[in-house]
């Protein structure tokens, strides 16, 4: 019996293989093959080996990139994830602002990620924009297109705006699920705010934490449309995040092979920390059963 | 169905192929004698899936570090990705 279930999970789960090997796999199986082939056109094509290869991991743009985008989802980490849990503890627990406070958290993961750095474009502008302008008017020079500080800024700034609220949910569906007997204890013995926040709250939410870290790694370090829409890249190339730059090798100069070459690299970089970030939340699950 | 859009080259094929036959041949061996997790050399414990995954993975970073930092020849690095998947599948 338990041997037929197991077949017939297999069969229901077969569209999801096919739509996946269709959408995921025989895409990347292209890129593989674009990855050591010169392209000139439909049919028109050179073997050259690891040159691409070669070409891109030597290549001092893509190191930039590289490290750009390790010191970005870095940045962004340090502050979402202690802002995000700030924000869970401060909410309230019971009444109507438990619904309001919600909803007002999740706006900004409803928008659109183009519309993202469209709304923070006009919102930075020197010129008319409610911070740009206000940041100017007292008398601090701020303009990201000009300024690659003010552009990080600004960037930073943007990204948590969008996305400290996933932290927040989750941070708070996590602080739902303690059981009040644990408070009840914890006020019994005198303990302060932050012995309950540390001994108590915190390890319990240990397990959305690592999500919310993997989830927004994962998402930071392939960030592409909402830089690109507020600075392109620059000013130069310093906000040019490995998305970016890949677009701009791909679409700006058309060379596909290094571009796949560079995908590939990308792709490397991604699974192993997604690898990493599985066996951290494996090894959560495992402690939490205990 | 012309699978020119592919740009397909037999070197490319002869990976994939490849690949799909570990993986085929890992299937085969899961259903004549099922895997049992252990723990090896690395701090969690690993499925001869987990085992393999590691091997290709770590693979993949050998090549980009010959690559990006010799000049040595490219045909030298597959015996040496080999050789390390042999060894994360026995003590990984």
């Amino acid at each position: 019996m338990e041997k037929w279930e197991n077949n017939k999970a297999w069969f229901l789960v077969s569209p999801v293989i096919v739509i996946v090997a269709f959408s995921a796999i025989l895409p990347l199986m292209t890129v593989v093959n674009y990855s050591v082939q010169d392209i000139f056109g439909p049919g028109n094509r050179v073997f050259v080996g690891t040159e691409w290869f070669k070409e891109i991991l030597t290549s001092p743009r893509l190191h930039s990139a590289l490290w750009r985008q390790f010191i970005f989802s870095g940045l962004v980490l340090l502050i979402e994830i202690p802002l995000g849990v700030l924000i869970a503890l401060m909410m309230p627990k019971k009444g109507w602002g438990v619904s309001a406070s919600l909803v007002m958290l999740a706006l900004p993961l409803l928008i659109p990620w183009n519309v993202i750095g469209t709304i923070w474009v006009i919102f930075t502008r020197p010129d008319i924009g409610l911070l740009g302008a206000t940041v100017n008017g007292l008398g601090i020079a701020f303009d990201h297109t000009a300024s690659p500080t003010d552009a990080w800024i600004t960037i930073v700034l943007m990204e948590v705006w969008h996305w400290t609220p996933l932290v927040a949910l989750l941070a708070y569906a996590g602080l739902r699920a303690i059981p009040e007997a644990y408070y009840q204890a914890a006020k019994i013995d005198g303990a302060s705010a932050w012995s309950t926040f540390r001994y108590i709250q915190l390890p319990k939410m240990r397990g959305v934490l690592t999500i919310a870290v993997l989830l927004r790694f994962m998402d930071s370090f392939m960030i592409y449309a909402e830089p690109f829409v507020l600075t392109g890249g620059g000013p130069g190339d310093s906000t040019t995040f490995l998305s970016i730059y890949l677009v701009k090798v791909a679409l700006g100069q058309f060379d596909l092979g290094p571009a796949a070459a560079f995908s590939l690299v990308y792709f490397l970089i991604v699974l192993l920390f997604c690898w990493l970030f599985y066996q951290a939340l494996q090894n959560v699950g495992r402690g939490e059963k205990t | 169905m012309s699978l020119e859009w592919m740009a397909w080259t037999p070197v490319t094929a002869g990976f994939f192929i490849g690949l799909g036959l570990v993986l085929t041949g890992m299937t085969i061996w899961e259903v004549v004698a099922p895997n049992v997790e252990r723990r090896g050399l690395l701090p969690i414990t690993t499925s001869r899936g987990d085992r393999l995954f590691i091997g290709i993975l770590g693979s993949g970073y050998i090549f980009i570090a010959w690559t990006g930092l010799t000049d040595w020849k490219m045909w030298f690095v597959l015996p040496v990705c080999l050789v390390f998947i042999l060894l994360s599948m026995r003590y990984a």
